[in-house]
């Protein structure tokens, strides 16, 4: 704290007109730019600047498209892309300040944007247009796309933390708190698709979190299983995000980010509607 | 956590109505651009750093492709074995390929063997990226750590079809002599090139998702031009006539040199001292391609690091 103090200070002893500690430009019509009291509001850690994103998907291809090698090559020596291929404009024009010790909620419906944006912040997509700055390195919570499910619980564990840039070391100590948190005990040793789904969720979810992180992204549906493990990971939840310095949180449950963001941003159709009090926001964002 | 008054009393005068760039107030405050492509240097260190995830990455893609089926791991010797019976009967019986060399068995299975682990790393090298953009869109690491693993991947089948190739080729009549201690070194450069090439085709088939579609003719017509069935001086000088200079350009495309050197080291009657005459830069044209792919495609991939993640 007295280092912050002491940034701050000096932040404001060399221009007067200096830090919009509220940076935010709205762009939807918002009441005030009341920020709550009890949340520090330090220095920015994530700056995003009028950010675009665009990302290209390719639908499944028809058999005439599919085809043959001379389409192939007519396509690549024209510079055209497949015929299925389309380009998503997910984000349109985002800007927003996020600062430490903020715990951020973006609400909105879906293929709003939501989890592009929390891709873009996390420096996973490139910006088409405008740019993302970070602290450190903001990292999404969640390890899924490495697993692979025909291997056992064991070697899934250990590929997940390395996949999360672990050193063997680490791997090492959090394996057994890993097995215990997740407590699929001795299922540790079958392939995961013999999993329950539970199961399998329970897993995923102890091997994402076993990792601390200064900008942390959580993408909904995290607090899986059954009751008891749901308050377990929800306390775990608690734990990451009290460690980590900013929390960005998308999830549908709207109980779920009242309670534990001071901020909430609601996003439509790839832009900001609304950027504030969870209250006010979540109110109007119902009425919507 | 208390606040100094001003930061607080700041905050609650509001907002900056954008009389400041974001970007400056980024700079003040050192913040970074989140997707940023490192310093080379920097990148290759992070990859090193990366290097536990790049291994057991690919030794769990091995372990799970097998792991579907009834005979597991033990396809990794079957499908070389299986393959090596298929040429033969094809090439050796039926088309009668092998008049005129001798030994035409370990001539067959070395070029096939050799050829075989090029052409398998570039055609897994294509779909590296495009096949792992989940995985790109949610973890962070040097994106070269994809292509790299699957080189690795295909190295640790190699070990297991190498060994099958030196037991054919010890069942034909082949004795181990001290050459062979040179294979090693051969199948390092050979992996070195893969990684090279392995990384190019990465990059071009993330956008160029066609490249797939295109990359089983061209590496048959690659087949075809590196001598792996006939030997190329017979072939194009002696029986089509075409200048020299033709089949020394065949000799030097990377995958033909590696073959050549391999059977050099493998087959005694393929030496200068039985009166075989290979084309002496053989050796020289394998470390060119092996430098000269290993950092170009390292240097090719990372320049367009931070793009990968849009497919």
């Amino acid at each position: 704290m007295a280092e912050l103090t002491k940034e701050l200070s000096q932040v404001k002893g060399d221009k007067p007109a200096v830090p919009g500690k509220d940076a935010k430009k709205r762009p939807a019509p918002e009441p005030s730019g009341k920020r709550p009291l009890d949340v520090p509001t330090g220095t920015p850690t994530v700056i995003v600047d009028d950010l675009h994103i665009v990302y290209r998907v390719y639908g499944a291809a028809t058999d005439a498209e599919k085809g043959n090698a001379v389409n192939a090559l007519t396509r690549i020596l024209k510079r055209q892309g497949r015929p299925q291929m389309k380009e998503v404009h997910a984000v349109k024009g985002v800007t927003f300040v996020a600062y430490h010790g903020d715990a951020i909620g973006i609400v909105g419906r879906n293929g709003s944007g939501k989890s592009t944006l929390l891709r873009a912040i996390a420096g996973l997509l490139p910006p088409h247009k405008g740019a993302v700055y970070t602290d450190g390195q903001p990292s999404l919570l969640g390890v899924n796309a490495a697993l692979m499910r025909e291997l056992t619980g064991e070697r899934n564990i250990v590929l997940g933390c390395y996949a999360m840039g672990m050193t063997p070391a680490e791997v090492k100590e959090k394996y057994q708190e890993i097995v215990d948190f997740s407590g699929i005990d001795e299922f540790v040793q079958l392939p995961m698709s013999t999993y329950s789904s539970g199961m399998g969720a329970r897993l995923r979810f102890a091997i994402s979190s076993a990792k601390t992180h200064d900008v942390l992204l959580i993408d909904e549906a995290l607090a899986t299983g059954d009751r008891e493990f749901r308050k377990k990971s929800e306390a775990r939840i608690r734990q990451i995000r009290e460690q980590a310095g900013t929390v960005f949180l998308v999830a549908h449950d709207l109980r779920v980010i009242e309670e534990t963001c001071n901020r909430v941003i609601w996003l439509h159709k790839g832009k900001i509607r609304m950027d504030g009090d969870p209250k006010e926001v979540i109110a109007a964002y119902n009425k919507g | 956590m208390s606040q100094p008054e001003s930061a607080v009393a700041d905050a609650q005068a509001g907002g900056r109505s954008g009389q400041e760039p974001l970007a400056k107030l980024a700079q003040r405050y050192g913040l970074r651009r989140a997707i940023a492509r490192p310093r080379f240097p920097v990148y290759l260190r992070q990859l090193w750093e990366r290097r536990h995830f790049i291994l057991t990455y690919a030794t769990s893609r091995n372990v799970s492709k097998y792991s579907s089926s009834t005979l597991g791991q033990l396809w990794q010797v079957l499908t070389p074995l299986l393959n090596a019976a298929i040429y033969f009967l094809m090439f050796g019986l039926i088309l009668g390929g092998g008049k005129d060399i001798e030994n035409y068995p370990a001539f067959l299975l070395t070029g096939m063997f050799i050829f075989t682990y090029t052409q398998r790393t570039v055609t897994a090298g294509a779909k590296s990226i495009s096949s792992n953009l989940s995985l790109i869109r949610a973890l962070h690491f040097p994106r070269a750590s994809l292509p790299l693993a699957y080189t690795i991947q295909e190295l640790q089948q190699l070990v297991i079809s190498m060994a099958v190739l030196l037991v054919l080729v010890v069942i034909t009549g082949e004795m181990p002599t001290w050459f062979w201690l040179m294979i090693p070194v051969v199948l390092l450069l050979q992996t070195f090139f893969n990684i090279g090439a392995g990384l190019i085709v990465a990059r071009l088939g993330a956008t160029m998702r066609d490249l797939n579609q295109l990359l089983p003719f061209i590496t048959r017509t690659w087949l075809y031009a590196s001598g792996v069935f006939f030997s190329i001086q017979d072939k194009v000088v002696g029986s089509a006539h075409l200048p020299q200079w033709v089949a020394d350009v065949m000799y030097l495309n990377p995958a033909a040199s590696f073959i050549e050197w391999m059977r050099e080291i493998l087959i005694a009657t393929y030496r200068p001292e039985f009166g075989h005459h290979p084309p002496p830069m053989v050796w020289m044209s394998c470390v060119f391609w092996a430098v000269f792919a290993l950092g170009f495609g390292f240097w090719y991939f990372w320049r367009s690091e931070e793009r990968y993640g849009r497919g």
